[in-house]
């Protein structure tokens, strides 16, 4: 799916866990994630520090849309 | 055996000696005799097997008529009850590929009736019927017809008469995608540190475990202007409004899901929960922003971080999702997102 719609030239983050899939698959903008039943998630954290945390990597990868690569880069 | 196994055969107009390009609308006949390829595929089968009858469609009539020729087919074929069908060689000709591919299909999922044919490598009839037909592995013009027929032919009497199949590589098929558990006499871990001291020593080793070729995209150019964007949400993790309204699978996904989320400021429970049947549900489900983060996106269009969440959010299950039906999702939701002058895209993935 990430391929498919960065064939439209519209840049997309892939927010993975499994960062080898995220690679195979021909992502090429890539935010490793927490974990695989909540990748911007942690049931770990209390309530604000979870939020604080998935902000954080939210603005990684809409971060990630405003950098200019030319090959498959992980944001971390 | 004693019996000759009997084969049904189809072809084109063109090796059906018909005609070219002109001929390319003729409805499908059927002729108790062997025309074409079909003559020359008999006689590998050293008097084993017969070709009963050929059936000749044009390339145009077959693509253009496809509901009505196959079903003229496949009546045909089951009154004559073949042992096995056989189509082409097409080498690497698109619309006849894609006819005997089409039609091998049907016999083998509607009638079980097993199938032989021949292509190209590249010919786009392949990814058709690759998982249910033996494809001969031909070369891309019909000068590698001599090369193509005793493969076929072989392939074909040992299916008839019930002789197991070498690997794809012995045979000469393309590979279905199937794994098969065989006995050998070494072990695996004994294998595997062959393999490995192969490879370190630089010589040649061959995978028993090829992994699938993907093809690269290259990235598209960045966002200039965070704050004037439109950023649209994505997810394989199965996040669906409550009740799963389009019935989304829990695995093996046959469709996507589009929902406005334009008056939300979060995708929180219970109103949102995920169907994904792939990983513990139990986070997703208490706070489903932690699979599909529409809380921080909204906050982050609040802040004028970014210009504008876009209003719908696009969601299907990534569990046991056929490349296929990926490419075909990733497809279809990208026009859409294109359309709507999307300038980036969050997918997130379980």
């Amino acid at each position: 799916m990430v391929k498919e719609i960065e064939r439209y030239n519209i840049p997309i983050v892939h927010m993975a866990t499994i960062t080898t899939i995220s690679e195979s698959v021909g992502a090429n903008r890539i935010v490793p994630t927490v974990a695989i039943p909540h990748p911007v998630g942690n049931p770990a954290l209390k309530p604000e520090d979870e939020k604080l945390m998935r902000k954080a990597m939210v603005k990684r990868a809409v971060d990630a849309l405003a950098t200019e690569i030319s090959e498959a880069t992980h944001f971390d | 055996m004693s019996k000759e196994f009997k084969v049904l055969y189809y072809v084109n107009q063109f090796f059906g000696q018909v005609g070219g390009e002109d001929k390319a609308g003729m409805k499908p006949e059927f002729h108790k005799d062997k025309i074409g390829p079909a003559l020359g595929f008999e006689n590998q089968l050293k008097g084993e097997g017969k070709v009963a009858g050929t059936i000749i469609c044009g390339d145009n009539y077959f693509n253009e008529n496809k509901e009505e020729s196959l079903s003229y087919i496949l009546n045909l074929v089951k009154q004559e009850a073949p042992d096995v069908f056989v189509a082409g060689p097409a080498f690497n000709a698109g619309r006849y590929g894609v006819a005997c591919a089409e039609i091998c299909r049907a016999i083998a999922e509607e009638l079980n009736i097993p199938v032989v044919t021949g292509m190209y490598k590249e010919n786009p009839g392949l990814e058709i019927c690759q998982h249910v037909a033996y494809v001969v592995s031909t070369s891309d013009s019909a000068g590698g017809m001599r090369k193509a027929l005793p493969l076929m032919a072989a392939i074909t009497s040992k299916i008839a008469q019930g002789i197991e199949l070498g690997s794809p590589e012995e045979e000469g098929y393309i590979p279905r995608g199937m794994r098969k558990t065989i006995i050998v006499d070494k072990r695996g871990s004994l294998r595997a540190v062959e393999m490995l001291v192969k490879r370190l020593k630089g010589e040649e080793f061959a995978t028993e475990m090829p992994m699938p070729v993907f093809d690269m995209v290259t990235p598209a150019p960045a966002i200039q202007d965070l704050s004037k964007a439109t950023i649209a949400l994505c997810t394989s993790g199965g996040i669906v409004p409550a009740g799963n309204p389009d019935h989304i699978q829990s695995a093996s996904a046959q469709k996507w899901g589009k929902y406005d989320i334009s008056q939300r400021s979060a995708l929180n429970a219970p109103d949102y929960y995920t169907t994904h049947g792939g990983y513990d549900p139990v986070y997703a489900n208490e706070i489903p922003d932690r699979v599909a983060p529409l809380d921080i996106l909204k906050e982050l269009e609040k802040e004028g971080y970014i210009g504008k969440v876009y209003e719908f959010f696009y969601t299907t299950t990534g569990t046991g999702t056929s490349v296929s039906n990926s490419v075909k999702f990733g497809t279809e939701i990208g026009a859409e997102l294109k359309a709507a002058g999307v300038d980036g895209v969050i997918l997130t993935s379980t």
